[in-house]
């Protein structure tokens, strides 16, 4: 096995391009490092003005999801050995502007995840006196794959719907309503429809698949919409037929 | 506060409020523009696409079931001429391409169909594979009827 890899990285340097360019680097090729492990020997040794987001280096913040050889991975969990002899092509996430190199803007999901409300939302909070929630294991296992997403956007790369139509909320930020939608702990799900059930909402999906493809945390997005889409139109069919019952 | 003097004394939050589109510290975004035939960029998307488009021959073989019911109401004559159209070479390709195209439609919205459904027995979920499994077992059956119907009659 070759002792190096090259690492064809997308270049975007506002100050100096009007599009990204791409620029090849050699870095060591080791069994035990991951692509993100290439990105930050590139950065510490070769040129240090590479920009790119990280943080934990173990799948659990979220931050380091990029494109790497036409697939969205978190580079912190994907071996660079496991791609093949190179060159091995680094680009940022689909679907978001480009910032600098590979960091996108990231602010239109912020804003479409708060839009959803993902909180527990109660009509009225029981007193601490009365202790916790308390929930059963059914309870849990109804909404805890959807609560396993750490907000990697690697969905919204893998959607092209999404990159087509900029104002769909997307996978992630429905598959998080869903998660607290299916607690039994919370009473928000009407406040969530009102969001979800827009044209941007669900119905935006047309069920290509892929976002559950490329979740590294099997959180399942797209099942999630379409279980979603079963129950907004059981609602609609029932505001239909009985008008004076309350959602 | 005092603010003191200069022309960049303003706080950075406070000239992105006084001009919307001045953005802080991303003075220029790159937009990829998303290219027209995206679907060829992976086999999913190629998959996607051509399920999608097969969803007209199931639309053709509604209208179709729905003009020979017509134009059975027309009387013998007008239905004897059209089953031999539907039996003339170019017909049987074209509702043969169509047949497939149809199957490819069905087997994969069929395949689908464990994602969109959870169905629960008391308090226990039914696994996805005896969704799927019960919507083939169903399909099976529909066809088995009219099957029996065509020949058994």
């Amino acid at each position: 096995m070759a002792d190096s890899i090259t690492l064809q990285i997308q270049r975007y340097r506002p100050e100096e391009e009007d599009e990204p360019v791409w620029q090849s680097f050699e870095v060591p090729r080791r069994d035990e490092w991951m692509v993100l492990d290439g990105l930050n020997y590139i950065k510490d040794n070769l040129d240090g003005s590479l920009s790119y987001r990280w943080a934990c280096r173990m799948g659990v913040c979220g931050s380091c999801g990029m494109v790497v050889n036409g697939e969205p991975v978190l580079t912190c969990a994907t071996y660079l050995s496991e791609l093949g002899p190179g060159p091995v092509r680094i680009e940022p996430l689909k679907g978001f502007p480009v910032v600098r190199d590979l960091v996108g803007d990231i602010q239109d999901f912020i804003d479409k995840l708060a839009s959803v409300k993902p909180w527990i939302i109660r009509d009225e909070e029981q007193p601490l006196s009365e202790g916790e929630y308390l929930q059963t294991p059914e309870e849990l296992a109804e909404y805890k794959q959807h609560s396993m997403c750490i907000n990697c956007m690697l969905c919204y790369s893998a959607c092209p719907i999404y990159a087509l139509e900029p104002d769909f909320i997307g996978p992630a930020a429905i598959a998080l309503a869903q998660r607290y939608n299916l607690d039994s702990r919370d009473q928000g799900a009407a406040q969530r429809m009102e969001v979800l059930s827009q044209h941007e909402g669900i119905w935006c999906c047309t069920f290509v698949g892929e976002c559950s493809v490329v979740c590294p945390k099997n959180v399942d997005p797209a099942a999630a919409i379409q279980r979603y889409k079963v129950k907004a139109t059981a609602e609609w069919f029932k505001s239909l037929l009985m008008p004076w019952s309350k959602r | 506060m005092n603010r003191p003097e200069g022309p960049n004394s303003f706080p950075r939050a406070d000239r992105a409020a006084v001009n919307p589109s001045y953005r802080l510290y991303h003075p220029k975004w790159y937009r990829e523009r998303y290219p027209i035939f995206w679907w060829l960029e992976r086999f999913a998307y190629g998959k996607f696409i051509t399920r999608e488009l097969t969803s007209l021959a199931v639309g053709y073989a509604a209208v179709l079931l729905m003009f020979e019911i017509w134009v059975l109401s027309e009387g013998q004559q007008a239905y004897t001429r059209f089953q031999e159209l539907l039996v003339s070479p170019p017909v049987l390709i074209f509702h043969g391409v169509g047949l497939l195209f149809l199957l490819f439609h069905s087997v994969t919205w069929l395949n689908l169909a464990p994602k969109a459904l959870v169905v629960h027995l008391g308090r226990k979920r039914i696994p996805d594979a005896a969704v799927l499994f019960g919507h083939y077992a169903a399909w099976l059956v529909a066809t088995a009827l009219v099957v029996w119907y065509l020949v058994g009659r």
